[in-house]
């Protein structure tokens, strides 16, 4: 089994403009910054989380808090993921009480991911609401999840895999779409 | 990087990088301490035997909270209450409670090695929650946590330890984790709880000094580890407690002679005006209530790591010897 690259599905431009316009419907649809704040899945949902910030200060001048999300210990496959799923430090240093929360990862895909997001938040105290923002809907959901704030849908097959690669982690930014093949 | 043994019976056979993966992955859990909601479903439907033969109370229960907050059950046996009082065997025991089907199998036992003895038996992770005068690896994992906290470092630090290093499994463990960092140790108590003998337990190479002159023990010290001190030990001819007090507590007066951000660790149960006095012990650069937080942290990590996953370990003792044959010719041999 190989990996194989079949197509780029965004550049870094399209990447940016997307955020942009993600950043324009949140604060859109939740009248305002007052009382929101973005919780970013690790990894790769933590620099998005980020720059949809940075986007928002740009449209309210206001500096929407962000937290960062370590799902691991949230996760339903644990005891079959060998070897152990190493732990990464979560830091959400506000109350999430009465908060608007919006959840933010780059691809949604089985839904599993968000289950676990969600049970970790709920550990931290009771959010007014809690929404979800991805860059890439790709569909092929196990859960009854969806997501109020998509970049881009995408119909894939299940062998397909998305690659979101972002500057802050891959030293490279655009988003691709890679096949597994027999070899 | 992964935690690469089935059981943590010492802190002796890791080295400075797996040492330092276990206290990365200890934060995380510093965090749950935090939550309003502390408890977890990772190990949901898992089972923790926590044995102690000896007699234990904040290592019990700080292994018991570690593994109900990552949502595990616990069976506790305590040596008061054990069939040990009519005459079981350590093995007979162990096989008993591991026929009730745990995950995993916390021990504390008076003999040195007896962890390592129920490991070699035992299919299930065994953590040695102190064996004898030999090793107490969740200790050690606890106080360097602290201690990285509050000095931002492992490396080059001066150490001290002060009381009955011979009979203590916490000093050994503290040896053998922080000496990997280049620590230099300075040992100090009464000629007959302090051999020369000490000064090679470390890893090699590593500085270790024994005094017993506590003023000289203190200059330059970084961090100092208080021991408890035995006072069923403390006695006529040998070393009477007033003389102890006088020659070897830490006072404020003792502690000028320290760094002034000198940090000081007690593994406790504290004997305030023992070895330590009250406003020491309770002073702005004592971390001994911190340590007992860290320990819940240290040990679910302990846990998360030896029960999560399809881990193939192999096991430590095994392993210092360099032998390489599996656990069931092991067994087998018996």
């Amino acid at each position: 089994m190989r990996l194989v690259e079949k197509s780029q599905l965004m550049s870094a431009a399209e990447i940016d403009r997307t955020l942009q316009r993600l950043a324009h419907q949140i604060v859109e649809k939740s009248g305002g910054t007052r009382h929101l704040a973005l919780i970013g899945i690790r990894r790769r949902g933590v620099p998005l989380a980020q720059r949809i910030a940075q986007a928002m200060r740009g449209i309210d001048g206001v500096e929407v808090p962000v937290g960062t999300l370590d799902i691991t210990l949230y996760r339903d496959d644990l005891s079959t993921v060998a070897p152990q799923a190493v732990l990464q430090s979560s830091h959400i240093s506000f109350p999430v009480d009465s908060l608007d929360l919006v959840l933010v990862d780059d691809v949604l895909y089985t839904g599993r991911t968000v289950r676990a997001a969600m049970n970790g938040l709920f550990d931290l105290g009771r959010p007014k609401r809690v929404s979800l923002c991805v860059l890439i809907d790709r569909g092929h959901r196990e859960m009854p999840i969806e997501a109020q704030y998509v970049g881009r849908d995408i119909q894939t097959s299940d062998t397909e895999i998305i690659e979101v690669r972002l500057r802050e982690i891959d030293n490279e930014e655009r988003v691709i779409l890679v096949d597994r093949v027999e070899s | 990087m992964t935690y690469r043994f089935r059981d943590l019976l010492a802190l002796e056979p890791l080295s400075a990088d797996e040492l330092t993966f276990i206290l990365d992955q200890s934060q995380p859990f510093q965090e749950i301490q935090r939550h309003p909601l502390k408890k977890l479903a990772t190990l949901r439907g898992k089972t923790v035997v926590l044995a102690f033969f000896e007699n234990s109370t904040r290592t019990r229960l700080s292994f018991g909270t570690a593994a109900s907050r990552l949502g595990a059950d616990t069976m506790n046996l305590q040596a008061e209450a054990s069939s040990l009082k009519k005459g079981e065997t350590l093995l007979d025991t162990a096989n008993n409670l591991n026929a009730m089907k745990p995950d995993c199998f916390v021990m504390r036992h008076s003999s040195s090695g007896a962890a390592d003895f129920v490991a070699r038996h035992l299919e299930i992770p065994v953590v040695n929650a102190g064996d004898g005068t030999h090793e107490h690896p969740s200790q050690g994992l606890l106080d360097a946590l602290t201690i990285r906290d509050r000095k931002g470092t492992l490396k080059n630090l001066n150490v001290t330890i002060l009381g009955d290093i011979s009979h203590s499994r916490v000093a050994r463990s503290n040896i053998h984790l922080l000496g990997k960092f280049g620590c230099r140790f300075t040992l100090c108590g009464p000629a007959m709880w302090v051999p020369r003998e000490l000064e090679k337990i470390g890893p090699p190479g590593t500085p270790i000094r024994c005094v017993y002159r506590v003023e000289e023990a203190l200059e330059d010290a970084d961090v100092i580890i208080v021991l408890r001190v035995q006072t069923e030990r403390l006695h006529e001819p040998s070393l009477a407690q007033n003389d102890y007090i006088l020659l070897y507590q830490l006072n404020a007066e003792r502690m000028r002679l320290a760094k002034k951000d000198a940090l000081i660790l007690h593994p406790g149960p504290i004997n305030r005006g023992i070895e330590i006095t009250p406003e020491v012990a309770d002073g702005p650069r004592s971390a001994v209530l911190e340590q007992v937080t860290n320990g819940v942290s240290v040990r679910m990590a302990i846990l998360y790591l030896l029960m999560v996953g399809a881990t193939e370990g192999t096991h430590p003792a095994l392993e210092v010897k360099g032998e390489t044959k599996p656990k069931e010719s092991a067994h087998a041999s018996d």
